[in-house]
């Protein structure tokens, strides 16, 4: 094995990045050692291409190099464990798949019996040959009105089928559902496992969730605020009709009992209102008088408890 | 047992949305526990070895399951025929000879 990386590689000194680049991705599809599992002559050549790789790939450990500040030998790297090492070093061969010889049974009886049986062992299972299927993890986001009030969705596979999830109402961020046999195939006869989906809950611009209640930001008029109103507030459910008391204040909640996500099993939770005065942002010659009046005659000061508390 | 920060924190050239793909994909199958998906050693040489055929040699995203699934199916069979050898090598002199001979008049057919 010659030291010239350039060699190594098979390219001419002058090559540039791109043409090492290339070079290397040529040699690395037909030398990675976990492509050759067992190939120990494959492993050293991909070694030496990997070394001159790290020297002449990067154009400033290149430029050192041709300069003579570093020799070829110079980039040792910690020997790496491939995955065909943990592959074959692995107790369980969870990666490990059968399909190979999957036919061999319809030959001979010996391989089932065989193999069958080491699989058995392996999984630490004690009588018959049925192993069930692995489970399959899936993540999927819905919406927020999908995950309050539950809905039907389609889950499509890497395989290129769909699994129909029916989400139930009230299903929170982060939790976990099981869809029994739709998981890994089973061994020998095993029932499949199963598919877990974990779902990610998307937020809403109007609602906001806390486990089954519900929170919407309402704003209200300062008229509102002072005489009180019936006002149209949105639900889950849909526009619900709602009493503002008078005197109301920003920051105040108001309940509406069971308008919250209705779960499948459980008590229903609520909806709460919190009030927001707002007021136009160029208030217009009528409003500043009544202001204006207000503030003549008015004596209480409305941070008083503020500095009292403090 | 590494959780997905710890994965993404070893493996450099790896991101979280990366490692969450590959996951969401079945390419790596971590153990699940109360806080989230843990990654053994096997995994991360797993991981390790998708970010090659990804990088170092430019595999599309189509063809890594393509080559996962075919390197699954050699070392399941490498693991066997492992077995067997050493199922064999542990036979009287006479069975083993009988084996030997018998499977290259199999394999000469």
């Amino acid at each position: 094995m010659t030291d010239d990386p350039y060699k190594v590689l098979g390219v001419a000194k002058g090559a540039s990045q791109a043409e090492i680049k290339k070079a290397y991705r040529k040699l690395a599809k037909s030398l990675h050692p976990d492509l050759h599992p067992g190939d120990k002559v494959k492993q050293a050549q991909f070694q030496a291409v990997t070394a001159a790789n790290d020297i002449v790939g990067d154009a400033d450990t290149r430029k050192r190099f041709d300069a003579g500040e570093i020799d070829a030998s110079g980039q040792e790297r910690p020997q790496r464990q491939y995955y065909r090492e943990h592959a074959a070093a692995d107790p369980q061969g969870r990666y490990d798949s059968s399909a190979g010889y999957g036919d061999f049974e319809d030959l001979s009886g010996v391989f089932s019996d065989l193999f069958g049986a080491r699989a058995q062992a392996r999984s630490g299972r004690s009588q018959g040959f049925a192993a069930r299927g692995g489970d399959t993890r899936y993540h999927l986001q819905v919406s927020f009105m999908d995950a309050a009030v539950g809905g039907k969705r389609a889950v499509p596979l890497p395989d290129g089928t769909t699994i129909d999830l029916t989400i139930p109402a009230g299903v929170r961020d982060g939790q976990t559902l099981r869809l029994r046999g739709k998981g890994q195939p089973g061994f020998g006869g095993g029932p499949a496992g199963d598919a877990l989906v974990e779902i990610a809950v998307a937020v809403h611009p109007v609602f906001t969730r806390d486990g089954n209640d519900v929170e919407v930001d309402l704003p209200i008029g300062f008229d509102e605020a002072v005489l009180g109103a019936k006002i149209d507030v949105p639900t889950l459910s849909g526009k619900v009709s709602m009493t503002i008391p008078k005197g109301a204040s920003t920051g105040q909640r108001l309940r509406l009992k069971g308008r919250g996500v209705k779960p499948a099993k459980g008590t229903a939770g609520d909806q709460y209102v919190r009030l927001k005065i707002v007021t136009p942002p160029k208030p217009d010659a009528e409003m500043e008088a009544i202001a204006q009046r207000w503030r003549d005659h008015v004596t209480a000061d409305p941070r008083a408890k503020l500095w009292k508390d403090l | 047992m590494l959780d997905e920060r710890d994965v993404v924190a070893t493996v450099r050239r790896l991101h979280l949305k990366e490692l969450r793909l590959w996951v969401e994909m079945g390419w790596v199958r971590p153990a699940n526990s109360d806080g989230g998906p843990v990654f053994d050693d096997l995994d991360v040489a797993r991981i390790r070895l998708v970010c090659d055929l990804r990088e170092d040699m430019s595999l599309p995203d189509d063809a890594v399951p393509v080559v996962l699934s075919l390197l699954d199916q050699i070392h399941g069979l490498r693991r066997e025929l492992r077995g067997l050898a050493g199922a064999v090598d542990t036979q009287p002199d006479e069975i083993r000879q009988a084996i030997v001979a018998a499977y290259r008049t199999g394999s000469s057919r």
